[in-house]
């Protein structure tokens, strides 16, 4: 962002001292960040929609693996799945489809006439998102812990949180060129969406460890960064046992290269966008 | 009014706007050519029907569109090389809009806005109770926005509008579909803005006549993407005075097509469904007297109920220049 231009000299009297740019970030980020937390607690409906029922996915996993003898590991390994199926299905519906539904809703124009940071709103939904799916998480960690009697193995915490927080900001990114992408595509992003959701998911391994594919795993795994993390995180609970794809420093290394071009594309989709908008008149209609 | 010395709040020149010109076709002209300055502390207004091109103005004044060819400058800054530094001194409000979320309280959603213009929290707080007094949303305050009537949505969009206390706002059909009190109310919260926070500017674009006199310093009066005439409002009057504005309520056997009126231009109201009179409305120059004009419709077989007359109003202003009334819509695009 560039740095603030000096009002002219005969301009009028500021009622709020200009915002410097990281403040201004800032701000607009927690705002939005806001909105979804909120969104979430205040929505009972969204508990079950995004909690609740994709834990029964999980659980089938975890008592098919139970009924065929399978390691112990797969239980674990199928509750990690469950997990971040949670965060999928927030960066798909969540992010991908919101600046679409803003845009329906007529916000999207008071974004872009706003002198926030548009990347600002976008991390904001995703922060939001990641904080308020992580406490619906609960619900799978409660099933696939509490309720199947899922064992978890010591593991190193610090590893864990680690490879999670870069998983997750490689994720997100994606989330954020979507979000653009969709608002591109119209009336078709509801359409497209359903269309992902599910090769995604198998594409990522949530279920079953991703060397299953062997080469083509790899592949797969580069192409959907939820399929690196859930490998990475794998590895880190479970060690051999998750049956990894490559070296969890490995993972993490492209993991973080891919969030850098993940956010580099979404910051540059956003902006083109922007420009389309303006030079075509549309996008910020509701009805165009 | 208050100006002060300096660049133009909005400065216009030779602009124009094509729409549909980058798919193929000669494309919809929303502007063409037009040439607009706007002095600091002016409550400006943009007069025009449907398609006129007073949205495409307000939206490329607000960053949001491209020009097609000339220049806009805001606050001093270009809209296309300069945007960030116009947003940051600009706010918008449309009529008709459904801003927020429906999960937020109004007050949650003001101060929203707020932090996307960088105002810190206390003040955001602050300034979401204040405007939630003036448009009278102060009891709902704690209520989610889903709940709100459009009217209460409508006037909490107003009120984000003053959020960051811009320096120049642009208003869009603001009052549109509120109750006539709201929308009363609402034009004095922003004659007191303009009159109480020095160098701040409006444009308003309205179709309610009544808002542009009440509230205008000047109005520029826009059709088919152009500006025909702009000047004060009783400047504006003087281009079409000379005579009085009449309006008669007849009775008679006649056929309305059987009057004849030399030298006016009569206009018949539709029958009144219980007394079965109609209204006849028509100019009638200096140089006539009223009592000629009702001995020959009398003569013509037509009884006379009743006479007014009224001074001119920037609606016979608008109907002079343009050639048709504001409600005689052409097609949207504008």
């Amino acid at each position: 962002m560039r740095a603030p231009v000096p009002a002219p000299a005969h301009a009028a009297e500021a009622a709020i001292p200009p915002a410097g740019a990281f403040t201004l970030f800032r701000r607009t980020m927690m705002a939005r960040a806001y909105v979804r937390w909120i969104g979430s607690m205040r929505e009972p409906s969204y508990l079950l929609a995004d909690a609740v029922f994709p834990t029964i996915g999980m659980a089938s996993y975890v008592l098919l693996y139970r009924a065929l003898g399978a390691p112990r590991s797969f239980e674990t390994l199928a509750v990690l799945g469950g997990v971040l199926a949670t965060y999928w299905l927030n960066v798909l519906w969540g992010m991908g489809t919101q600046l679409y539904w803003e845009k329906q809703q007529g916000q999207l124009q008071l974004y872009f006439v706003a002198p926030c940071s548009r990347m600002a709103i976008l991390s904001g939904m995703a922060l939001g998102g990641i904080a308020a799916t992580t406490l619906r998480t609960v619900a799978a960690l409660a099933v696939g812990f509490g309720l199947l009697g899922v064992r978890l193995p010591a593991f190193d915490p610090l590893a864990l949180l680690g490879v999670f927080l870069v998983s997750m900001t490689a994720l997100y990114a994606m989330g954020m060129i979507l979000s653009s992408a969709f608002l591109l595509l119209g009336r078709e992003a509801w359409h497209l969406a359903n269309a992902v959701q599910e090769p995604v998911t198998f594409l990522s391994g949530l279920y079953f460890p991703l060397s299953t594919f062997g080469q083509f795993g790899l592949v797969a795994a580069t192409l959907v960064p939820l399929g690196l993390g859930v490998d990475a995180l794998r590895q880190v609970l479970l060690g051999r046992a998750a049956h990894g794809l490559m070296p969890v420093p490995a993972e993490v290394g492209v993991l973080a290269a891919l969030s850098v071009v993940l956010l580099w594309l979404a910051r540059f989709s956003l902006a083109h966008l922007e420009n389309l908008a303006k030079r075509e008149g549309r996008l910020t209609q509701r009805w165009q | 009014m208050s100006t002060s010395a300096g660049p133009a709040a909005v400065e216009v020149r030779g602009l124009t706007r094509i729409f549909g010109a980058s798919r193929g076709g000669a494309g919809v002209r929303a502007l063409a050519g037009v040439d607009l300055r706007i002095e600091r502390g002016e409550v400006f207004g943009l007069l025009g029907p449907n398609g006129a091109g007073k949205t495409t103005l307000i939206k490329i004044l607000s960053t949001l569109l491209f020009p097609t060819s000339g220049a806009a400058k805001v606050a001093g800054f270009d809209v296309v090389a300069d945007a960030q530094e116009v947003r940051r001194r600009i706010s918008l409000v449309s009529g008709g809009e459904s801003a927020g979320y429906g999960v937020l309280t109004v007050r949650e959603c003001l101060w929203m806005f707020g932090q996307y213009y960088g105002v810190t929290g206390a003040e955001a707080w602050r300034r979401a109770d204040e405007l939630l007094a003036v448009v009278d949303l102060g009891d709902q305050a704690h209520q989610r926005i889903n709940r709100l009537s459009t009217g209460q949505r409508q006037r909490m969009n107003f009120a984000r509008g003053f959020m960051s206390d811009p320096e120049i706002l642009f208003l869009d059909e603001p009052t549109l579909g509120m109750d006539v009190n709201a929308a009363r109310a609402l034009r004095e919260y922003v004659a007191a803005w303009v009159r109480e926070r020095s160098g701040r500017t409006v444009l308003l674009t309205t179709h309610y006549m009544a808002e542009a006199e009440q509230l205008c310093d000047r109005v520029a009066i826009i059709d088919r993407g152009a500006v025909l005439a702009c000047d004060s409002t009783p400047a504006l009057r003087r281009q079409v005075q000379g005579g009085q504005h009449v309006e008669l309520e007849l009775r008679g056997e006649a056929a309305p097509a059987e009057a004849t009126l030399p030298g006016l231009t009569p206009v018949w109201g539709a029958p009144h469904p219980e007394r079965g009179t109609r209204t006849l409305k028509f100019r009638l120059p200096p140089e006539r007297a009223l009592v000629g004009v009702l001995h020959a419709l009398e003569r013509q077989g037509f009884q006379v109920d009743g006479i007014s007359t009224r001074e001119t109003t920037l609606e016979d202003v608008f109907i002079a220049i343009v050639g048709r009334g504001l409600e005689d819509t052409g097609v949207e695009g504008g």
